[in-house]
């Protein structure tokens, strides 16, 4: 479980975050979502610890992140798993090297236990036998495949997906989306997932959070979202034809 | 950064593994570039030494001696140094620069490597360790294409050059030519992984990243080789 308490975060006179705290459970797919620019990309970069926050606290199951020692926090992030919006695979290594990377930085694994390991996450996420492809050589969804299989190599307690649709065409989104939910639920890991994709959020948000101009606006759950009377996030959820005419099919 | 890249290595076999591809990548990529400029500095300062030796006075050695004092002390390490802070410095500074900007830097951060070591660390290692080796070629084919331009035209005999470039020879030279080797590695690899590590933005400014390497190392060079000249030989 991750709690945040009190987080903001300023740039210069900007306040991108105010005084936010959340809860992401264990076990469940925790969403923010929000508009771009709300501040979604700069929370998780708090939680991470790629940006200081100006103020409050991140607890990693208790532990406060930020009052860690380098070293405690190098032991933190080696169980964080995270799918950037782009991938981030390293493009002058091949799938294998990238997926089992961080069990030969980490661990004293052989080469065979290394190769098991990363052939058991490529199986996991449907892409067996692509172990020498390069990354330039493969799809998006393929990449976003091979990042997620890279994040859950080390088994994670955490993970962290930046937007893991984007660019993505439909379907394919689905299958990362499911493939996400799966993992989480399996490995019973603390999963975040940063979106402004409603169909994800119908999909398989357990637990959500709306940021709003740097704000926490709303939380809830995925049944609570499509008949909340917060007339910002509706304005955030029923954006698309496709929403508003599936909210005038469900009106009772 | 230097601080951060001179920290303890997370695992040294990976370190080694990633030494050894930047030798590759840094050293033995660029023979060919610097074989070729090295041949052609060689055979032109012996041509433009004789062809402005009018003095009957002048003996004809005066061309070898010439040729190797000018490649020795000044063309192989410092104009080499220049042409390779253009091509390893902007490789070094595009290739840390995309990986920043595409968020490789921040996936390695988020596993807990010292990304600064990592990518860093090896290229600085590999550079310094190399670059001698680059120099001390450069000066063999600088030499070697003197001698074989005034050969094959004729301006100077081959006995009279090769005598030229054994007269009055200090070793120290030679050493003062590799001091400044290792310095200017020193300043070619820190400076482009500065700019590749800390560039923001798009394509365009890991262009930028690359360029502002090139010019920054550039003129660094310069400056150290009036500071070490200064410093060792006079």
């Amino acid at each position: 479980m991750i709690e945040i308490k009190n987080i903001s975060k300023s740039f210069g006179d900007t306040e991108v975050l105010t005084d936010i705290n959340f809860s992401f459970y264990q076990g469940k797919v925790n969403m923010i979502i929000g508009q771009s620019g709300s501040g979604k990309s700069v929370l998780t970069k708090c939680i991470v610890g790629l940006h200081e926050p100006d103020q409050g606290e991140v607890l990693y199951d208790g532990q406060d992140f930020l009052k860690l020692s380098l070293d405690e926090k190098k032991d933190i992030r080696r169980n964080i798993g995270m799918l950037f919006q782009a991938s981030a695979l390293f493009d002058s290594m091949t799938v294998e090297e990238n997926v089992g990377f961080p069990l030969r930085m980490f661990t004293d694994m052989k080469t065979a236990e290394v190769k098991k390991r990363v052939d058991e996450c490529l199986d996991r996420v449907n892409l067996v036998g692509k172990n020498h492809l390069y990354p330039s050589e493969t799809s998006g969804g393929m990449q976003k495949r091979i990042a997620i299989a890279r994040a859950i190599s080390m088994k994670p307690a955490y993970l962290f997906c930046d937007e893991p649709n984007s660019g993505l065409d439909p379907e394919t989104s689905i299958v990362i989306d499911n493939l996400i939910q799966e993992i989480t639920y399996e490995m019973d890991i603390t999963t975040i997932v940063i979106t402004h994709d409603m169909n994800s959020v119908i999909e398989i948000g357990d637990h959500i959070m709306f940021l709003y101009n740097g704000n926490k606006w709303w939380s809830g759950d995925k049944q609570d979202i499509l008949s909340s009377k917060n007339q910002e996030l509706n304005d955030f959820v029923y954006a698309s034809k496709f929403m508003k005419t599936l909210k005038e099919k469900l009106a009772p | 950064m230097i601080w951060r890249s001179f920290s303890r290595p997370e695992k040294f076999s990976i370190y080694r593994k990633q030494f050894v591809q930047e030798v590759d990548s840094i050293g033995l990529s660029s023979i060919g570039i610097v074989a070729l400029m090295s041949v052609f500095m060689g055979a032109v300062i012996a041509l433009q030494t004789a062809s402005n030796m009018d003095s009957p006075l002048l003996p004809a050695y005066t061309v070898g001696f010439t040729a190797r004092q000018s490649i020795l002390l000044e063309f192989s390490p410092t104009i080499i140094a220049l042409i390779l802070a253009g091509k390893v410095g902007s490789n070094i500074a595009s290739e840390i620069g995309t990986m920043r900007v595409t968020e490789q830097i921040d996936a390695l951060d988020i596993m807990g490597v010292n990304s600064a070591a990592y990518l860093i660390l090896p290229k600085i290692v590999a550079g310094l360790f190399i670059f001698p080796f680059l120099i001390i070629i450069s000066m063999f084919l600088g030499i070697f294409g003197g001698w074989f331009i005034c050969i094959s035209t004729g301006v100077v005999s081959s006995n009279d050059y090769i005598y030229g470039i054994q007269y009055d020879f200090i070793p120290f030279h030679v050493a003062y030519a590799l001091i400044k080797t290792v310095v200017f590695a020193f300043i070619i690899t820190t400076i482009a992984s500065y700019h590749g590590y800390y560039a923001k933005g798009s394509a365009l400014e890991v262009g930028r990243s690359s360029t502002n390497a090139v010019v920054s190392s550039s003129i660094l060079i310069l400056i150290f080789n009036y500071i070490i000249t200064q410093l060792l030989l006079i």
